[in-house]
């Protein structure tokens, strides 16, 4: 998979559309008898590690589930908290999965309207005049891409560094838009996409970019 | 390029009788539930407009066009691309006022009213007035205000049917970043 998630801004810098295509790597279950050498703390309502790295486990990554029932937050699946389960020696062993925390729907909104500002900034911060906002955004892991369309509306894709033809994957996005939202008369502007057919068509171009852009430069 | 024959809607161009006969049933229904002329072209506006905020997407999706420097271009991409493309036909732009803020279209042959003839006691009526508001819609939403009407139209036994369009002003307020 080499494009990992879609996001649609609408001109307000309201998140109205989000899809992630990928499947989190990096995640890694394991035993543990009393006492559990690894420190966790509680950060926002989740259960992180704050030290002892290693076997794949790292600093930061969140308890994703304990013995196989997913943890809710800082609560365990039958509602005890996390932390006073795992100092209650009568518990273990325990198998533990830990994983990088999954950004959750609001954090997303926040980061997409924080995008929608930095793309103003971007085009006041141009040393000419009239230049567009933050078209590319590179990283050593992705590759984020935004299209805004001249009524304001922004597509992003996150994609690999090294996938190819997404210039005419967001074009193809906006087509979809225009025809899968726009043209459903019970769609309201400017709000969330809740439209089966714009899902589908969406995951359909996604796929056909990624089989026909595999072969670009680079990969 | 391969844009138009991935168009799924290409393929799809019915007969625009359907669509004359669909848009006379629906100013009949209007005529039969409003008493006055003035409320069935208000509604007939109004339904254009949430027409044309939808449809400009649609029109930047599939054409090519970038953004509209000054009034003359953007009257040239309505009457030669948005016109063809959705009405198939291409009407001439006249009548420039001097300020260039002002100009009409004219219509040689309007597909709406293929059929019709105006009753005497709808005098006041504007059976095209759909129209205006999906260019109103349409342009309000790449930030520009824009006053649309009839000044002739053929239906009133005028030579041609003229759409006089006056650029009212930019709005500035939901301007997308990096525009001036």
């Amino acid at each position: 998979m080499a494009i990992f998630s879609v996001y649609v801004v609408n001109k307000a810098g309201g998140l109205i559309y989000q899809l992630d295509s990928y499947a989190p790597r990096a995640e890694a279950e394991k035993t543990f008898s009393y006492p559990l050498d690894l420190l966790l703390k509680l950060h926002d309502e989740r259960i992180l590690v704050a030290f002892g790295q290693r076997d794949g486990i790292r600093v930061g990554h969140a308890i994703l589930s304990i013995n196989g029932v997913d943890v809710n937050g800082k609560y365990t699946g039958d509602g005890k908290e996390v932390l006073d389960y795992l100092a209650n020696p009568a518990n273990y062993p325990v198998a533990i999965r830990f994983g990088r925390p999954r950004l959750t729907s609001n954090e997303k909104l926040m980061l997409a309207s924080m995008f929608h500002s930095l793309f103003a900034i971007g085009s006041q911060l141009s040393p000419e005049q009239g230049s567009s906002g933050i078209e590319m955004l590179e990283t050593d892991t992705f590759k984020l891409h935004c299209f805004q369309t001249l009524t304001g509306i922004k597509f992003v894709v996150l994609a690999d560094p090294r996938q190819a033809g997404i210039d005419s994957l967001l074009r193809k996005i906006y087509e979809i838009y225009s025809d899968f939202a726009l043209k459903n008369p019970f769609y309201s502007l400017e709000m969330p996409i809740r439209c089966e057919l714009f899902d589908q068509n969406l995951k359909q171009a996604l796929e056909v970019a990624e089989k026909a852009g595999t072969f670009g430069p680079g990969s | 390029m391969s844009r138009q024959a991935s168009r799924g809607t290409e393929s799809k161009k019915m007969s625009s009788e359907l669509f004359t006969l669909t848009y006379g049933a629906l100013v009949t229904q209007l005529c039969k539930d409003y008493e006055n002329d003035d409320d069935v072209n208000k509604q007939l506006d109004k339904m254009g407009y949430n027409i044309g905020v939808r449809l400009i997407e649609d029109f930047l999706a599939r054409s090519n066009v970038g953004r509209c420097h000054d009034f003359r271009e953007t009257a040239d991409v309505i009457a030669k691309v948005a016109f063809k493309m959705y009405l198939g036909i291409t009407p001439s732009i006249t009548n420039w006022s001097p300020a260039g803020d002002e100009f009409s279209l004219i219509l040689e042959n309007n597909p709406l009213v293929d059929f019709v003839e105006l009753p005497d006691n709808h005098s006041t009526l504007i059976y095209s007035n759909l129209l205006c508001g999906v260019l109103r819609g349409a342009l309000e939403m790449v930030q520009m205000a824009v006053d649309v009407k009839f000044l002739q139209d053929t239906l009133k036994g005028d030579g041609v049917t003229e759409i006089r369009m006056k650029f009212i002003r930019r709005i500035e307020d939901n301007l997308p970043a990096g525009e001036e």
